[in-house]
């Protein structure tokens, strides 16, 4: 599949999001932590990417940046063509109705004073999306069909629901205003196991059925990402280390991170785990604050040498739309 | 205790098995809540061979952990162990008081617990010395020279660098992972017999799991200690346990060895758990195939089989008869369900 500059439906080049650490009474800076440090990628229209890494790696941020819920130190983000990257307050709003935000917790993220129906039915509102109240009742109604929930349901507060119920409640109002993508930030993780492949089903059907829908999929576990993702970028300490295919990812890893993370992945079926090689990692996730000179994994690489100590590797296409920052491959 | 037929069959196929440290018969630990009783933990066996790790596997509210908490009788109002035995080393642990000397020299020496969220579970105010030393003065008599060294060299043992430098920090001075460190080496500094690890890893990094689960493997063969590993992560079982027991609804729906459950599993929700799991190495396009429907309630559970209402499998006998007791299958391979799931494989396959 060749690709052209235009179906790709966001462009992200050199993202970085500095959060300043301040000290004392006049608040002065004293520090950065570089939560997201050069970030380049692309999404096409309709793909499914997903964006995996451990905790203070920087994958939350970069979905807060593409919804401009950060505004990023520096770099461009292109959204359907556009430059969001520095677009005024008052026009973000504009955007925001185009690129919707499925959040971790079903918990938390719904207002538990809001019926679900008003709960969904919300973004249409703020957007001005429909013009009539019957057309309102009518979305809204398509909504909850659409992720299978009974809109007799409509009139229910949160906590009558159950966790995958909420999880529903949740996409129905990221898919109101008929978005062209959605960033899901760990949109299982909170959820029961045998809730969860409901969910996923869920997103995969929506995928499908409606055209175009384009998913950036924020998570830890490699096996959900892998499974739901048609290319996978995987990130460590604000930076992406390794961007390819989610099977390439899989069957081919070449960043010794990548390595690593996937080995630490248990599969459920110990006739496997008995032939797999295992790579334990020394020590822990540096801190953002003062992240390790040149290659930021360095420290914990099984494969370092000294030069990796001086510069950051950028990444390099080794052929077959996959991308790796490391000097060794 | 009136067994009915299929315990008999369930108890004196094991009694050829001489090397059972944990023998846990028929615990029932009921809530009472003012929604009614929640029977979290109702009727459930097992037990626990000397130098073996099992995996207590279960969805959230299914009763792994009260039941392991009632195996050290750390349940509190308004819980109560209504019924069951716990034998260890030849003596019903159920009829010591909670609070009672042989209780406290058991607890914590003899069988030491890991719980999941390792900041609540150590004392912000103490410094890890005071913390690890207090159980060595306690349980092992130990002076304050001699238990200060031996808390270094357990915390030495579990990997935390520089422990002469760092014994003296609190909690907060370290890492998610490290404080799971802490962790282990105060629930081995007793030399316990059992590990319970209680969702020991849910809280830390992918990294940091396999580097936690790979130091309690090494642990316990070097204390020579059991390892329960309560979890919902079916692959951490996969990876470690040699048997393991399936919760769901406060009861054990499938026992096997770790090769059965993952190789031939004969219980619908089993079944349906290892279909609805995305896999690493799975082929490119499967389809997950979710169990439908929601856990129980646990208030006021129908006495037939709590997971009748998500079955593919569901028979007659199902809506007419009580839940079942474990059945044998072969081997260490019994489940609770009346269906033949075997040969019913095919047909909801197929649907």
């Amino acid at each position: 599949m060749s690709l052209q500059q235009d179906e790709a439906i966001l462009d992200i080049r050199d993202l970085k999001m500095y959060f300043p650490v301040t000290r004392g009474l006049l608040r002065r800076k004293v520090a950065d932590v570089k939560a997201v440090d050069g970030v380049t990628f692309k999404i096409r229209r309709g793909e499914t990417l997903g964006l995996v890494g451990e905790s203070g790696c920087g994958k939350t941020t970069i979905g807060r940046c593409v919804l401009r819920l950060y505004q990023p130190t520096s770099g461009t983000i292109f959204f359907e063509g556009e430059d969001i990257s520095s677009l005024p307050e008052s026009k973000v709003r504009r955007i925001r109705s185009k690129m919707a935000l499925i959040f971790q917790d079903p918990y938390s993220s719904l207002d538990p004073r809001q019926n679900a129906g008003s709960i969904v039915g919300e973004p249409l509102k703020i957007h001005q999306w429909v013009s009539a109240q019957a057309e309102y009742n009518d979305r809204v109604e398509h909504l909850f069909r659409l992720v299978g929930l009974d809109p007799s349901m409509e009139d229910r507060f949160p906590h009558e629901f159950s966790g995958g119920q909420r999880q529903r409640i949740g996409v129905a109002r990221a898919l109101a205003c008929e978005p062209s993508l959605i960033v899901c930030d760990e949109p299982i993780s909170a959820l029961d196991v045998s809730i969860q492949a409901q969910i996923i089903n869920l997103l995969e059907e929506l995928q499908e059925g409606i055209k175009g829908l384009t998913y950036l999929f924020i998570a830890h576990d490699l096996s959900v990402v892998k499974h739901i993702s048609d290319r996978v970028a995987v990130m460590y300490l604000g930076h992406i280390v390794e961007i390819t295919k989610s099977r390439t990812l899989y069957e081919n890893p070449l960043h010794p991170y990548t390595k690593a993370l996937l080995s630490a992945v248990p599969i459920a079926d110990p006739f496997v785990e008995e032939k797999r090689e295992r790579i334990i990692l020394k020590g822990e996730v540096p801190t953002p604050l003062n992240p390790p000179p040149g290659c930021s994994f360095h420290p914990r690489c099984f494969m370092a040498i000294p030069e990796c100590r001086q510069a950051v590797p950028p990444l390099h296409d080794v052929g077959g739309e996959h991308e790796v920052a490391c000097i060794r491959v | 205790m009136l067994l009915t037929p299929g315990l008999e069959a369930y108890s004196s196929d094991k009694e050829h098995k001489m090397s059972k440290l944990l023998e846990v018969k028929n615990l029932k630990t009921y809530f009472h809540t003012e929604g009614g009783v929640v029977k979290a933990v109702d009727g459930i066996f097992y037990h626990l061979d000397k130098q073996e790790i099992i995996g207590l596997v279960g969805e959230s509210g299914c009763g792994k952990s009260v039941s392991q908490l009632s195996v050290m009788q750390l349940i509190s109002t308004p819980g109560e162990i209504v019924d069951g035995e716990v034998i260890f080393e030849g003596q019903d642990l159920l009829k010591f008081e909670a609070h009672g000397p042989e209780m406290r020299s058991i607890r914590g020496a003899k069988i030491a617990m890991i719980f999941q969220e390792p900041m609540t579970s150590l004392n912000p105010v103490l410094t890890i010395s005071q913390q690890l030393t207090e159980m060595l003065e306690l349980h092992l008599k130990m002076s304050g020279e001699a238990a200060r060294a031996r808390a270094i060299e357990l915390l030495g043992m579990v990997g935390i660098p520089s422990a002469e430098d760092r014994i003296d920090d609190y909690p907060h001075q370290f890492s998610g992972g490290m404080r799971q460190r802490v962790m282990i080496a105060m629930a081995l500094s007793c030399s316990p017999e059992i590990l319970i690890a209680d969702e020991p890893t849910t809280a830390v990094d992918v990294t940091t799991q396999a580097q936690l689960l790979e130091l309690m493997k090494d642990m316990v063969e070097r204390f020579q200690a059991s390892l329960v590993i309560v979890t919902h992560n079916l692959g951490v079982v996969a990876r470690y346990a040699q048997r393991i027991y399936i919760m769901y609804a406060g009861r054990i729906v499938e026992e096997g060895t770790t090769k059965d459950i993952f190789g031939k599993p004969r219980h619908p929700y089993t079944m349906g758990l290892l279909k609805c799991i995305p896999r690493l190495d799975e082929e490119e396009g499967r389809k997950l195939v979710p169990i439908e429907g929601l856990p129980p309630n646990l208030i006021n559970m129908p006495p037939t089989c709590a997971f009748l209402p998500r079955c593919s499998y569901k028979v007659g006998r199902c809506f007419e008869e009580p839940w079942p007791q474990l059945r044998h299958l072969h081997d260490h391979h019994y489940i609770s369900c009346y269906a033949d799931t075997e040969e019913m494989r095919s047909e909801p396959a197929a649907r």
